[in-house]
């Protein structure tokens, strides 16, 4: 494989606090991944370890304080807004929240066609690309013409693809996409993403925090702790045999849909957690 | 078949979206007011056409004519001005008044509302700061002050008095502003390649359209005012004819002519009055006029009540035949739990599953009695124990929330007051349900985060909620549901907002507590893995019923319902890897690159 589509070098995020000589709180330290064409690289970590701050990075909607991000071999680190806009149509996202990812007041048809009409799309053809937008998701034809509080999450959700299908992107960060959804709308999207995926091409930074979900539409999975990735890998590989402690820890955590199964990974679970309070306690020790 | 798809019911949808205007022609009071301004700017408008003398024209003979006298339907005033030409006028007068004074204020306003929102943190200090300076300069004073300036011009006038309006302008769209900043779809937009100029335009200004709209009204009404009161206190040229002015002379002649200062009075109140009132018809055409809460019913209990038998005397909880409805906005009652049935007994576990909108969360609330006061129990039973709880006055309610129930929320977070200690509150719900020495009760609450497992409870005790993490939130309102030692603890998806590692914790916790208290635990969750780990038995919600309950490891193994079947087959579980390999570009779509 040549250059990846997407690739992160040592990528550092710091955010600044408030008040008179704020200090630096460092979110990300050093992060480094890659993607390429076509792939799914699922992100997956608890909340705080700067799992999302990945995806806004590559979005330029938080500044990097370090490290490096290339696209197609371009260096998109600290790219102008001009360059943004441009970017704008390889690079696209779908937010967590269905619910307040869609303007309230627009029709689904402005939400979508706005991004198209300002890259210089006639108004014909940002309607016939609007249509085959909504039959790609699997929407009614005239979903158009409503507002987005006439749909449930799954719709609005599946709106948000389609705003971030709408320039033909390269690369959609989607940023747990999935998880305000319910259980049986959750795997329909899922699928959704999947099979897009297939027919297009397009590549997926796909951030959650279920190790389930991750498993479902990733290749490659990274786990990120606490600002670091700590284990990079084949889903397969990385969500069954996971090598890091940490990794180790979140997999056994996460129920099985299974009284019996369920008991048996608890007690694995907790005979883990004795392993490494123990290991700890030598290292303390030694 | 899916639920998606059925969700939304193109029947349905098409009244949910009236738009605002369409709310206005439907209401009494916007028609009223909008046909009174309407008939009296057009009078405005036609003014040279149909008034029959020069507002400042003055003939010695009409002086304080009586309304009726040829060439002066209304009477003259005492200089010998045609009143009717007058109040002509002086709607013109008005009307400029109020078009200067509401744009200036808006143009100033809405401009730096915008920016100062929408930009970095200095831009908005800096239009904070000069705004809140506008603000502290006394407006009526400052008017007449500038007099010379203004060479009694009210044009002028009011182009002052509208960047004195500016401010209230520029708060209500600032505050909307960043409220709307930070929303996704300004995010996505800006992903989507907009520029800043369009977002504002586009996305911001036009969610926040109705304040300003609504504001408008209001400006316009008390530029109107302004202008008069000046008049009236004879400030400015007394050549432009207004009401204010007409007043002032009417006021002088109160004794001689009534009539004289009660035309200008009328048709200044009816603009002020009409201004204001289509302004309060706007805003709830734009912002929806809240649904009054009302009992509409008293909860109907089946008479078999007072029988208890010997099977249900084992049941520490019978929840028989519950049907809870809402109100709609056409008056109708609407069931969002229609006719559900589960018992609990001392010491077991029942998980209550559903996907939103089960009413799931709607029967475990009935079960605490905090139902929202619109919420109407039309008919059922809710027993503790054999006891009755529906119908109880809401004193014994509580004693009962206090010991013998007890709560855990989803979002352990907004459950704690954030200006209080943790240790503060735990003492005073524990103080609240039994009687004790506040040092008994601290050493009882110090006892309990130990038992929840937090590693220093002392310092935890003195913490703000603020301080401590979301897990180590739950645990601590775990330490105050279990302080009473209640006999049935309902625990409303306590694990949703914690992440998995925490979540496997709070479980062992709750198993560990459960039986140590033999406590009863009502599970209400979405999470099937969660059911799996902790419930004995389970109880599938669907549209306010209740499909499928078993055990369970029956239900896990041989679901019987087929929306039961959905939802297991819907999990993720371990197996579901993906194995296609990556397709690029070239290859999916055919086409070169």
């Amino acid at each position: 494989m040549s250059t990846p589509l997407l690739d992160v070098t040592d990528l550092r995020v710091a955010f600044t606090g408030r008040g008179f000589r704020p200090k630096a709180v460092e979110v990300l330290h050093g992060v480094s991944l890659s993607i390429g064409e076509g792939e799914t690289l699922g992100i997956v970590g608890e909340s705080g370890s700067g799992k999302t701050t990945i995806g806004r990075a590559v979005l330029g909607l938080v500044k990097p304080s370090g490290g490096r991000i290339r696209f197609q071999g371009a260096d998109i680190t600290h790219a102008s807004p001009r360059d943004r806009r441009t970017l704008s149509k390889s690079i696209q996202v779908v937010f967590q929240d269905p619910y307040t990812s869609l303007n309230p007041s627009l029709t689904i048809g402005d939400t979508l066609s706005e991004p198209l009409v300002v890259q210089g799309a006639t108004a014909g053809d940002a309607r016939a690309r609007v249509q085959m937008l909504l039959d790609q998701v699997g929407l009614p034809r005239d979903a158009g013409e409503r507002l987005p509080r006439e749909f449930s999450g799954g719709q609005r959700q599946r709106v948000a693809i389609a705003r971030a299908l709408a320039p033909k992107p390269k690369l959609i960060v989607c940023d747990e996409p999935v998880s305000a959804l319910d259980l049986s709308t959750q795997a329909r999207v899922m699928d959704l993403f999947i099979d897009i995926q297939r027919q297009t091409g397009v590549a997926y930074l796909f951030v959650s925090h279920d190790l389930a979900v991750v498993r479902h539409i990733s290749h490659r999975v990274s786990v990120v702790y606490k600002g670091d990735i700590v284990e990079t890998g084949p889903a397969d590989l990385v969500t069954s045999t996971p090598e890091h402690p940490y990794t180790q820890r979140l997999l056994l955590a996460a129920p099985i849909a299974d009284p019996v199964e369920q008991e048996k990974r608890r007690a694995e679970r907790h005979r883990l957690a004795e392993l490494h309070r123990e290991q700890n306690v030598q290292a303390g020790v030694a | 078949m899916s639920i998606e798809e059925l969700s939304v019911d193109p029947g349905l949808a098409a009244p949910a979206r009236k738009s605002p205007l369409r709310k206005l022609l439907k209401d009494p009071q916007a028609i009223i007011t909008s046909v009174l301004l309407l008939v009296i700017i057009v009078l405005g408008l036609l003014t040279p056409w149909i008034t029959p003398h020069d507002p400042n024209e003055a003939q010695l003979n009409a002086i304080n004519a009586a309304p009726g006298t040829p060439g002066y339907p209304l009477g003259a005033d005492q200089n010998g001005r045609d009143i009717a030409s007058r109040l002509l006028h002086s709607i013109n007068t008005s009307m400029i008044s109020a078009l200067i004074g509401a744009s200036v204020a808006l143009i100033i306003g809405v401009t730096f509302g915008l920016l100062g929102g929408y930009f970095g943190r200095r831009l908005r200090s800096a239009t904070e700061w000069v705004f809140s300076l506008i603000m502290t300069f006394p407006g009526l004073l400052l008017l007449i002050v500038l007099m010379p300036v203004t060479k009694g011009d009210y044009r002028a006038t009011m182009l002052i008095f509208g960047v004195l309006l500016s401010p209230g302008i520029y708060r209500i769209v600032r505050n909307l502003v960043v409220g709307v900043k930070n929303e996704l779809y300004v995010d996505a937009a800006r992903v989507s390649g907009l520029s800043n100029l369009r977002i504002l335009g586009r996305h911001v200004l036009f969610v926040v359209r109705g304040p300003i709209i609504i504001a408008a009204a209001f400006l316009a009404g008390s530029a109107i005012s302004l202008q008069s009161g000046l008049a009236f206190l004879g400030v400015g040229s007394n050549l432009v004819p207004s009401f204010g002015a007409m007043i002032a002379d009417g006021f002088t002649n109160l004794y001689l002519d009534p009539t004289q200062f009660i035309w200008p009075s009328i048709l200044l109140g009816t603009l002020t009055a009409s201004l204001v009132l289509l302004g309060n018809s706007l805003r709830d055409a734009f912002e929806g006029v809240k649904l009054k809460p009302s009992k509409l019913a008293e909860p109907t209990l089946k008479s078999e009540s007072a029988v208890v038998g010997d099977v249900e005397a084992a049941e520490l909880l019978s929840v028989k035949d519950l049907v809870i409805a809402y109100p709609t906005p056409s008056g109708q009652l609407k069931e969002v739990v229609k006719g559900v049935s589960f018992s609990l007994h001392a010491g077991e576990t029942l998980g209550l599953v559903g996907e939103s909108g089960s009413g799931k969360t709607q029967t475990a609330f009935s079960i605490l009695g905090v139902l929202p006061s619109e919420a109407v129990i039309v008919q059922g039973s809710i027993k503790l124990e054999g006891r009755e709880l529906l119908g109880l006055r809401e004193q014994d309610l509580r004693a009962l929330r206090g010991r013998e129930i007890s709560y855990i929320p989803q979002e352990p977070m907004s459950n704690l007051d954030p200006s209080y200690t943790i240790g503060a509150q735990l003492v005073e719900g524990i103080r609240a349900s039994a009687r004790m020495s506040g040092a008994d009760a601290r050493a009882r609450v110090l006892a309990l985060l130990e038992r929840v497992g937090i590693q220093d409870p002392q310092r935890t005790f003195d913490s703000y909620p603020h301080q401590i993490s979301g897990g180590m939130a739950q645990r601590v309102l775990i330490a105050g549901a279990v302080a009473s030692r209640p006999k049935l603890l309902i625990a409303d998806e306590p694990t949703t907002a914690l992440d998995v590692t925490v979540q496997a914790e709070i479980l062992d916790l709750l198993r560990e507590l459960q039986a140590e208290l033999h406590m009863a635990v009502l599970l209400v969750t979405h999470n099937f893995g969660v059911v799996a780990d902790i419930c004995d038995r389970i109880a599938v919600m669907q549209n306010g019923q209740i499909v499928e309950s078993g055990s369970a490891l029956e239900l896990f193994r041989e679901p019987k319902h087929p929306y039961t079947q959905l939802l297991l087959g819907s999990i993720l579980d371990e197996h579901t890897v993906r194995t296609d390999p990556p397709v690029p570009v070239a290859a999916a779509t055919g086409e070169k690159n």
